[in-house]
């Protein structure tokens, strides 16, 4: 288990005082503090890590979040922002002495502009409600999480989320134009807007994927796209995972750009069609989903041409949607494919690395060795046409021994991945599950200059600790001197 | 041309220009300008120096050791090379494969007075240097995956990686795209590369005002129909470019731009045309031939080439206010000459140049609506008076401050470049 920051004693003393505090400052019904509520918050969707926050404060307007965070800040209270709690990788994972920033009341959307495109909201909007606000119109909002009924575009904003649908479309970071943002201290900053375009340093960028670390944010203008005109999508079953990536290859290769590709391993496949029914060969090992979008004309001739790819490669399956009804079917499967596996098991575990796409078969057999070497069953869903990993790993979380395996696994996994060329984490968050492996990742200069950006935003480390870096040096070490009231910045926080 | 004659930048190759030959000697170079607080002025090309604020004295640093494509897998659609490799040499290798850089990178070199096709990979990307197909694509900064750079200490630092998918920590290349080498100096980037459209198509409609072609682009931009090219070019500046790259036209230009599989773009065009932009008037569509140097003219901003004495703004604003603002604009001087691009949301605008390219002026006309103005080409003198870069609220210039100094806490790496924004 990955051990987070100790907390600190004197925050934990004061604990009533501070709720007391909290309700001065903002609405008493936006203060939970009773301990059954505060146990409501205790995990995000890493489920194997628990803790309930000192306080939980859930506010309704940009000025009490400002007023919030100025107020922890003067008091050395740490904050962890939440959205809709979905994190796979621990990003909203409470701490015993941190006050619970939920941005659940941020509901509403503020603004739909089809002239310009684009939709701005609150933080707290889901996902698939920024879509259901605009498609009357024929519009759609592009990252597509398999979550997202659920999870919040503001989680997304912090995650830099994906889905099924970015390689042609782009991740959040590519489809969010402007933000509202607080600082630590309260201050209240805007980023990018309408316009788009960016000028000066582009901090919307480095804000998207910061995991919470940086700021909270309280509005969010989103990049709407017109809906194509057709889209279609074939399974395509093959006898090897081998097969399926080099059909993926092909396609890239020859200038097809899907609007989705998506692959499962045999594992993957009968669990999924054993819970959705989505038409799913279960004789084969790997499927694919190919997903083409545009005029009627140009999906049929592009189909017509995977279709020959898939076939030159071996496929043994093939299947084109006939309506919208059979296409959404392909990808229920698809996007079920979590809580199918998780029929089968009592837990399961989710990795996210990426890698180059002609590593997968590769990367697939080390996965397979390691799946025996551990004793536990794995599932695969790719997101092949970025290169995107979701091995599933299954494994009884009441058996401490096997939550072990499961955790020295899924390292092996990211390990493998990095030595492939890749990342350890494509769209779910370093968080606090992978934190301790950046150091597989970077070196020593390059984990201390990410921690000097972290300190241009928050140089007393109050927002997210335990959260991304291994090590949070303080920020005086990296160079810059900010004592506060006489005292360091988290005494006990060299190493945890 | 306008924009630098007689100017007296920091030349390239100056006697005590350094050459670091390669990465671990530049990291030395730079630890030692940073212990002595000594500024640099970093060069690839040398093409871009014209842009931004004018530097101090500072000591030349000459990338051109990092130059060469080093990786190119056509399937992965990634790419990397050096950050001094011309971007001819790149375009030419990308499109040996039937790829491209989807961002569309200008060519600015006939704006900024040096030849074309002069300029580096990192130029480019320093200055986030993004064409017509942003409304479609992305910007410079979308297809940036991963970069190695020096940083203001001296530590060489590789920033992202070679896929797509990646949230492995901070977003650092997003930071460094368009940070014109004050951050760091970039020795190697990693790009995401796509597949070039077979076709283009280009339906054009003639003498609309701008209004009604905000209006007209705003409609193709809101179909099904995928346009990756929207322009609305006032006959002013349409005239000027016309023996260059425009169809020659006694009145304006309304171009929207479609690309794809040959069936597929021919039939989004004769869309756009005949069911979306109907009520527009008789739309013409120009076939490839004559569709890329047009779309070329407006990614180089040849509508507004020529001239002296000119200062020219990129502004950015809302794509639906483009018109309104280049109303106020237009009325600032009755010289001026502009054209919309991103279906509205780029105005450039040229203007004689005065004393400080009028910032007054130009940001003023912006007053109400979000946005800013850059300005993007001037005489050095007009640059050294102009603020170049839009000033920035106190909280965010504070953190644009803080920013800077976790890269370059002494401040060395091209100082001032940005004015206050960076």
């Amino acid at each position: 288990m990955v051990e987070m920051p100790a907390p600190k004693q004197d925050v934990l003393d004061r604990a009533s005082a501070i709720v007391r505090d909290l309700t001065d400052l903002i609405p008493e019904h936006c203060v939970i503090s009773s301990e059954q509520e505060r146990r409501a918050y205790e995990a995000d969707g890493l489920t194997a890590y628990r803790q309930a926050p000192l306080v939980v404060v859930l506010p309704e307007t940009t000025d009490q979040v400002s007023r919030v965070l100025a107020y922890c800040h003067q008091h050395g209270i740490r904050v962890v922002p939440r959205g809709s709690g979905t994190s796979l990788s621990g990003g909203a994972l409470p701490l015993e002495d941190a006050v619970l920033l939920g941005l659940g009341k941020f509901k509403e959307i503020l603004d739909v502009d089809f002239a310009n495109r684009c939709v701005v909201a609150h933080p707290g909007v889901t996902n698939l409600g920024i879509t259901d606000a605009v498609q009357h119109e024929g519009f759609y909002y592009a990252p597509d999480p398999s979550s997202q009924i659920a999870c919040s575009i503001g989680g997304n904003v912090a995650e830099n989320a994906g889905g099924v649908h970015c390689l042609k479309y782009g991740l959040t970071t590519n489809n969010v134009l402007g933000v509202e943002m607080v600082l630590i201290d309260g201050t209240i900053v805007r980023l990018g807007g309408k316009h788009g375009e960016p000028e000066g340093y582009d901090l919307l960028g480095l804000l998207v994927g910061s995991e919470g670390l940086l700021g909270v944010v309280t509005e969010v203008t989103v990049r709407i796209l017109p809906a194509p005109e057709s889209a279609r999508a074939v399974l395509l079953g093959f006898p090897s995972a081998e097969q399926a990536g080099d059909t993926v290859a092909d396609i890239l290769a020859n200038g097809i750009v899907p609007a989705g590709a998506e692959m499962m391993d045999g594992p993957a496949i009968r669990v999924a069609e054993d819970f959705v029914q989505a038409g799913y060969p279960t004789d084969s090992e790997a499927l694919l989903i190919v997903e083409l979008d545009g005029p009627e004309a140009e999906v049929e001739e592009l189909l017509s041409r995977v279709s020959r790819l898939a076939e030159s490669n071996g496929a043994t399956f093939e299947r084109v949607s006939h309506d919208d009804d059979e296409r959404k079917r392909f990808w229920a499967g698809r996007k079920a494919a979590f809580p199918a596996v998780g029929r089968i098991t009592p837990d399961y575990y989710v990795m996210d690395g990426t890698i180059p796409r002609h590593r997968m078969a590769s990367v697939l057999t080390r996965i397979r060795e390691l799946s025996e070497h551990y004793g536990l069953g794995v599932a695969n869903v790719f997101h092949a046409g970025d290169g995107n990993l979701h091995p599933l790993i299954m494994y009884d979380a009441n058996d401490a021994d096997q939550l072990h395996r499961a955790e020295e696994f899924g390292a092996e996994i990211l390990r493998a991945c990095v030595e492939a060329g890749g990342v350890l984490t494509g769209e779910h968050g370093v968080g606090v599950e992978k934190r301790d492996l950046m150091g597989t990742m970077f070196n020593d200069t390059e984990l201390k200059l990410q921690n000097r950006v972290k300190c241009a935003f928050d140089d007393e480390g109050l927002l997210n600790p335990g959260k991304m870096f291994p090590t949070l040096h303080r920020c005086a070490e990296l160079g810059r001197m900010h004592i506060h009231q006489g005292q360091m910045p988290f005494p006990d926080l060299p190493r945890f | 041309m306008s924009a630098s004659d007689g100017d007296p930048e920091t030349p390239a190759g100056a006697a005590n220009a350094a050459r670091p030959a390669d990465a671990d000697e530049l990291a030395a170079l730079v630890a030692d300008a940073h212990a002595a607080e000594r500024p640099l002025a970093l060069h690839g090309a040398g093409t871009k120096q014209a842009v931004g604020k004018p530097l101090p004295p500072a000591q030349p640093v000459e990338l051109s050791a990092f130059a060469g494509i080093d990786l190119y897998e056509p399937e992965e659609l990634v790419l990397s090379a050096g950050a001094a490799t011309p971007m001819h040499e790149i375009e030419a290798a990308l499109t040996a494969k039937g790829q491209e850089l989807a961002f569309e990178p200008p060519d600015l070199g006939p704006l900024l007075g040096t030849a074309p096709d002069g300029g580096t990979l990192g130029g480019a990307l320093a200055c986030g240097l993004t064409g017509p197909r942003r409304i479609a694509a992305g910007a410079a900064r979308d297809h940036l995956l991963g970069a190695q750079l020096v940083t203001g200490k001296g530590e060489r630092i590789r920033a992202g990686s070679r896929v797509v998918k990646n949230v492995t920590g901070y977003d650092l290349p997003k930071l460094i795209c368009g940070s014109y080498g004050t951050l760091g100096a970039v020795t190697t980037a990693t790009l995401k590369v796509l597949p070039a459209a077979e076709a283009t198509r280009t339906v054009l409609l003639r003498g609309l005002n701008a209004e009604t072609g905000v209006a007209a682009l705003t409609a193709g931009l809101q179909s099904a129909y995928a346009v990756s090219g929207a322009a609305h070019i006032p006959h002013a500046a349409a005239a000027r470019a016309s023996d260059r790259h425009l169809p020659a036209t006694d009145t304006s230009l309304t171009l929207l731009r479609v690309e794809g599989a040959p069936k597929s773009a021919v039939h989004r065009a004769e869309k756009l045309a005949r069911e979306v932009l109907g009520a527009y008037g008789a739309a013409e569509i120009l076939a490839d031939d004559a569709s890329r140097p047009l779309w070329r003219g407006v990614r180089d901003v040849a509508p507004l080439l020529g001239g002296d004495g000119r200062a020219v703004w990129r502004v950015a604003v809302p794509p639906a206010s483009g018109a309104a603002v280049a109303a106020r604009l237009a009325a600032l001087d009755a010289n001026g000459r502009w054209y919309l691009d991103h279906g509205g949301g780029r105005i450039w605008l040229d203007l004689p140049a005065g004393a400080d390219g009028q910032a007054d002026g130009v940001r003023g006309a912006l007053r109400g609506v979000p946005g800013h103005a850059t300005l993007v080409a001037a005489s050095e003198a007009v640059r050294r008076r102009a603020r170049v870069f839009s000033p920035q609220d106190a909280g965010l210039a504070a953190l644009t401050r803080k920013v800077k100094a976790a890269f370059d806490p002494a401040g060395i790496l091209n100082p001032g470049r940005m004015d206050g924004a960076g």
